[in-house]
């Protein structure tokens, strides 16, 4: 047992209470060595344990509110009311759907490859509340703080292009295969650009560890990554699948895409997961570049934490209820034409800005910010302008070959065509 | 400028929902505190103050209000209004119905017995389950006897059960709808208003005016 999980309060309590000390450790300076390993192993399973139920069931809580909450304000966008029949404003409404869910018929195809096909919800739902345990929810309240936190993340969450693949081929269903086939397409290129847009924050920060990254920023860093915060947005709104890239499961393209032939409460987590991923993107962005846990002072960090998540969603619904869904080809070269480019920019200058100054203090932090903002302004109108469409010209082609009836051998082997529709 | 169109979309949608709901909420509606307090008739803070529950369920938007939605007052609805005072029981209704879903049996002996004029009616059925309410035994009843209905909500669970029996039709609500039913709207007769109940003597047509004031007609007409 290493010292890292005393920090964790209620590990150190546990401990200490097994340990025989009623003033939690105090008297004994958190010393590691209090107990024999075997009841060491025990304070860190009872810790474990709690932890893990708390917040699994807080994210499976947060997922109704959550679910509750969007239908809510969709149906304020489209001058409705939304659910308000059961329950105070409507909330118990989507209980009801989850118990609905749970009640229905669960069907396996034929054709299915029956373990993948059960296999597939639970790749998709597992790493997303995986990530969970990185996130540092408030001052001392964390799971773990990995010291490659950010690795760590990034590598879970690229789990999901598996599940999908899994959920489409286990299907046994050729329209769930070219779902799964174009939405994996989607994925691993975003996979890319979200990665490589928190290089620039790992660097400020100097560390990998989320909790490391919420000390230093004492500026946050949606003003100092400008271009971090706006490439990773698009990036997790790819990743979670949410309307402006939902090319998983457009609906008015492919019914459900791989979710074709799932039912019952394996299409409830896979929905699920949906909902919980947009949760968790929402609170890495905070995380990562809202400061975190980090507010003044009578309000406690937890509450600081949770509100700008519920901004951040609120922030993320808006965006998924006004823009329309992209075309496959769009979304693809969105990515590799337009948000590789522009983290590639941020990693060059904030790498220069890190060689001028490698640990930026408050108001070196500030000129950062500057100097980025003014690389996000430009650099966006400089990618925009290399990604705009070409304007849509379609003149008759222009054919060389001679007017008919004309002997056969006189018909050129190659005929070419200029024009029609360029980009 | 690329992506100025992202945020006029954004700014779209930002102003529907600050918009009120188009929602008409039926049969009842959530009101808030304030709604509450106009439905029990006191002020707010007389809501607060002396029903602390009723206060906190407003507040939680789990207090509704019955909600009615104004028809138009040619509304056709599912039931049938009946002066059985200005019925002779001569079942022209029943003939012009082009479903023939009306039943009507009488019998010799209404109030006007000794003069052998009307009738007493034992049984007028409507089944609601086949009607189509195209309202030709309305126009075809000459005594202007029967109506159309304006209430809507007789929705029952079994086909059986739409059939309107003649005890319903004698105690229901006397709220004709205009329909076919001039005399109404020449004297801006709305059977939505509250208490709008109308007697039997006030339904008919009007009387043929006599030959003096029809000529007169005729000739400022020309």
């Amino acid at each position: 047992m290493n010292s890292p999980f005393l920090d964790n309060s209620l590990f150190r309590n546990i401990y200490c209470y097994l340990a025989g000390g009623s003033d939690g450790c105090a008297s004994h300076g958190y010393d590691i060595a209090l107990l024999p390993s075997g009841l060491e192993w025990l304070a860190f399973a009872i810790t474990a344990f709690i932890i893990i139920n708390v917040v699994i069931n807080a994210a499976l809580g947060a997922v109704i509110v959550y679910i509750w909450g969007e239908r809510r304000i969709l149906g304020r966008i489209q001058n409705r009311t939304g659910p308000n029949r059961w329950g105070p404003f409507g909330m118990f409404t989507s209980v009801a759907d989850a118990i609905k869910t749970l009640f229905k018929e669960d069907i396996v195809p034929d054709e299915a490859d029956r373990w993948l096909f059960n296999l597939a919800p639970i790749l998709m739902v597992v790493p997303v509340l995986m990530v969970l345990s990185v996130i540092p929810f408030g001052l001392g309240t964390f799971v773990v703080d990995l010291n490659v936190g950010i690795l760590f993340v990034i590598a879970v969450t690229s789990l999901s292009g598996i599940s999908v693949v899994l959920a489409s081929w286990a299907s046994g269903n050729r329209i769930a295969i070219f779902a799964g086939m174009r939405s994996v397409a989607m994925l691993i290129s975003y996979e890319i650009p979200m990665a490589l847009s928190l290089i620039g924050v790992l660097m400020i920060a100097g560390s990998m560890s989320l909790g490391k990254i919420v000390d230093a920023q004492d500026v946050p860093f949606i003003l100092v990554q400008p271009l971090g915060i706006f490439v990773f947005l698009i990036a997790a709104q790819a990743e979670t699948s949410r309307t402006p890239f939902d090319l998983i499961e457009a609906e008015s393209e492919l019914a459900a895409g791989y979710l074709n032939d799932y039912s019952s409460m394996k299409f409830g987590i896979f929905f699920l997961a949906e909902f919980l991923a947009t949760i968790v993107a929402s609170m890495l962005i905070v995380t990562l570049f809202l400061g975190g846990w980090r507010g003044w002072e009578p309000i406690p960090s937890q509450f600081w934490f949770a509100g700008k998540t519920v901004l951040v969603l609120l922030f993320i619904m808006w965006m998924r209820f006004s823009w329309p869904r992209l075309r496959v080809d769009q979304i693809l070269s969105l990515a590799w034409k337009g948000l590789f480019e522009l983290t590639l920019i941020n990693i060059f200058v904030t790498g220069i800005l890190i060689a001028i100054w490698p640990e930026p203090t408050y108001a070196e932090l500030w000129m950062m910010a500057g100097i980025n903002w003014v690389v996000f302004f430009v650099s966006i109108w400089a990618v925009g302008k290399l990604l705009r469409p070409g304007e849509y010209t379609n003149p008759a082609p222009e054919v060389d070959r001679p007017a008919y009836p004309v002997a056969a051998n006189e018909i050129p082997d190659e005929v070419t065509y200029s024009g029609g529709a360029t980009r | 400028m690329i992506g100025l169109g992202l945020l006029k979309a954004m700014r779209v949608t930002l102003k529907n929902a600050l918009k009120t709901p188009f929602t008409i909420q039926y049969p009842n509606k959530k009101v808030g505190i304030i709604g509450a307090a106009k439905n029990e008739g006191m002020s707010p803070l007389g809501l607060v103050a002396t029903k602390p529950v009723t206060a906190a369920k407003a507040a939680m938007s789990m207090y509704s209000v019955p909600v009615n939605i104004p028809q138009n007052r040619r509304f056709r609805g599912n039931e049938f209004t009946w002066y059985e005072d200005r019925c002779t029981g001569c079942a022209s209704c029943a003939k012009y119905c082009p479903l023939g879903i009306i039943e009507i049996v009488t019998s010799p002996g209404g109030f006007d017995v000794q003069e052998g004029e009307s009738y007493a009616i034992d049984v007028f059925d409507i089944d609601i389950g086949r009607c189509m309410f195209c309202g030709l035994c309305v126009e075809a009843c000459p005594y202007d006897a029967l109506h159309m209905g304006t209430n809507f909500e007789r929705s029952k669970y079994e086909r059986d059960a739409l059939v309107i029996p003649v005890d319903e039709l004698r105690q229901a609500l006397k709220q004709p709808s205009s329909w076919f039913r001039p005399q109404f709207e020449e004297r801006d007769y709305d059977p939505f208003r509250d208490g709008a109940e109308d007697e039997h003597h006030q339904v008919g047509r009007h009387e043929m005016p006599d030959q003096e004031t029809l000529d007169q007609r005729w000739v400022e007409e020309r």
